[in-house]
């Protein structure tokens, strides 16, 4: 890892204009990304700015059918959360299966969203579930926050300061783990919403993205066996030594049919 | 070079360190505490974990300056003088390890798992246990570790 100037800001103007007067600075939250991507010199920030020292972006508050969880809330915190629990109960599951206990006693919600992996499991919960990120800037829905492989509708130096997520009628994660690592090879978000159903899928291609064909399918006829009529395409499918095309196009339907059951 | 201060095992520390030092390499080159090992460097093991504020986490994944102000706690924290502490003992009585170099974080994160879940079950000890790889054992008098030091401490 090269050097760099680290920053403790203790607001999120001041860390902002942190990052704004430095020559190739970094936001840091948890570090379970950033750190071994700088080990790696696959990025080597002149500047980290940490947020871990601003208040305001820390801890869940539910109002009005939606709960609010602040940018460096971590995956541990959603997971035990009584408010998440309650209100999206997927949501919880889904950040206590992510990684293991020491990545969730250290990543973040806001970390994980930034950084956009295509096969990381926040991505299909704001996809699936409507969510509304907010930044330091304006408030993104979640269909144009999520833009590509690694990418997101975030400019340099805007600042993910919480996300909201609309409680469902129900919902459910299915994921299919890579074993060594525990991110999805495929995960699937079912949610039934007031506007119909939401489906999401992650880790397939090379990026997190709504599934149409199955939500025309399941705002038809919310069942399993409606998943069997639709057909995945094969084409865009991530191919790796963990799994090929027609494997994973497959277990996004199985994945699917399982997350359509836990829904009930 | 910035000066990162904390507690460790209940004693303040202070060094001063580059930015991009890792809390383990704080721990073992500047505190001199050498118990919390450097299995893999890329948060795939566990031979690292301590506690930061009484939760488990990598130390090869931490910058030490994102420590500063907390309180920590190693491996060489838990015994109280000569007396083990019950996941210690537990891990000796039950052949919980054998060459030992996963040892101090499977301990480590036994006792977080223990502070903060009740009555564990084989299954949920095996699921949560997956941030630390042991080369030697099979994991099976690891998990066994476990479940009686668990019980030892009042779960
Ligand atoms: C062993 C291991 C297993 C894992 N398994 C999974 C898994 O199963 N599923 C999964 O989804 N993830 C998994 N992860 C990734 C984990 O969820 C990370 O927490 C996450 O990718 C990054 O979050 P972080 O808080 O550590 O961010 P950091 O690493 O600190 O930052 C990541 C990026 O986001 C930017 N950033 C951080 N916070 C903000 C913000 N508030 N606003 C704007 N930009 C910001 C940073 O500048 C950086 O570019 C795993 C990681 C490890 C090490
Ligand atoms: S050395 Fe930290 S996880 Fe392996
Ligand atoms: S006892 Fe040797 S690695 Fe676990």
């Amino acid at each position: 890892m090269y050097g760099f100037d680290y920053h403790r800001p203790g607001s999120v103007a001041d860390a902002a204009s942190a990052l704004g007067g430095a020559d190739d600075g970094k936001y840091l939250a948890g570090g379970q990304t950033l750190l071994a991507t700088m080990k790696q010199r696959l990025a080597s920030p002149s500047d980290l700015v940490d947020l871990g020292g601003i208040a305001d972006l820390k801890g869940i508050t539910v109002s009005g059918g939606s709960v609010s969880i602040g940018a460096t809330t971590t995956h541990a915190e959603v997971a035990a959360s009584a408010d998440v629990q309650g209100a999206i109960p997927a949501l919880a599951a889904m950040a206590g299966d992510i990684g293991d206990r020491q990545v969730r006693n250290a990543g973040t919600i806001g970390g994980s969203l930034a950084n956009n992996d295509p096969a990381a499991d926040y991505p299909a919960a704001i996809l699936a579930l409507g969510a509304t990120i907010t930044t330091n800037k304006r408030q993104i829905a979640a269909d144009d926050f999520i833009v590509g492989m690694f990418e997101t509708a975030l400019e340099e130096d805007e600042i993910i300061t919480s996300v909201s997520f609309p409680a469902p009628t129900s919902a459910a994660y299915m994921k299919f783990k890579q074993p060594a690592s525990r991110f999805a090879l495929v995960g699937v978000f079912v949610a039934k919403t007031a506007g119909g159903v939401r489906v999401a899928v992650t880790g397939a291609t090379s990026v997190a993205h709504r599934g149409p064909k199955l939500e025309a399918a399941l705002n038809e006829n919310f069942s399993a066996s409606a998943v069997d009529g639709v057909q995945i395409p094969v084409d865009h499918m991530n191919v790796d030594i963990h799994a090929g095309a027609e494997y994973r196009a497959n277990l996004v339907k199985v994945m699917a049919k399982r997350a359509v059951e836990a829904c009930g | 070079m910035p000066t990162v201060s904390m507690t460790v095992n209940g004693k303040a520390v202070s060094a001063d360190v580059e930015s991009r030092t890792l809390l383990v390499h704080y721990i073992r080159d500047h505190i001199g505490l050498t118990g919390t090992h450097v299995g893999c460097d890329t948060s795939q093991c566990g031979a690292c974990v301590v506690h930061v504020n009484g939760k488990s986490v990598k130390s090869c994944s931490t910058l030490a300056v994102q420590a500063e102000g907390a309180d920590v706690t190693t491996i060489e924290g838990l015994a109280s003088g000569e007396e083990l502490h019950p996941m210690q003992a537990a891990f000796k009585e039950n052949h919980g390890l054998q060459c030992g170099f996963c040892t101090p974080g499977m301990v480590m994160s036994a006792v977080d798992l223990a502070n903060n879940m009740k009555n564990l079950d084989e299954a949920t000890i095996r699921e949560q246990l997956d941030g630390n790889i042991c080369r030697c054992t099979g994991y099976h008098n690891i998990v066994k570790s476990i479940k009686d030091g668990a019980e030892r401490m009042g779960g």
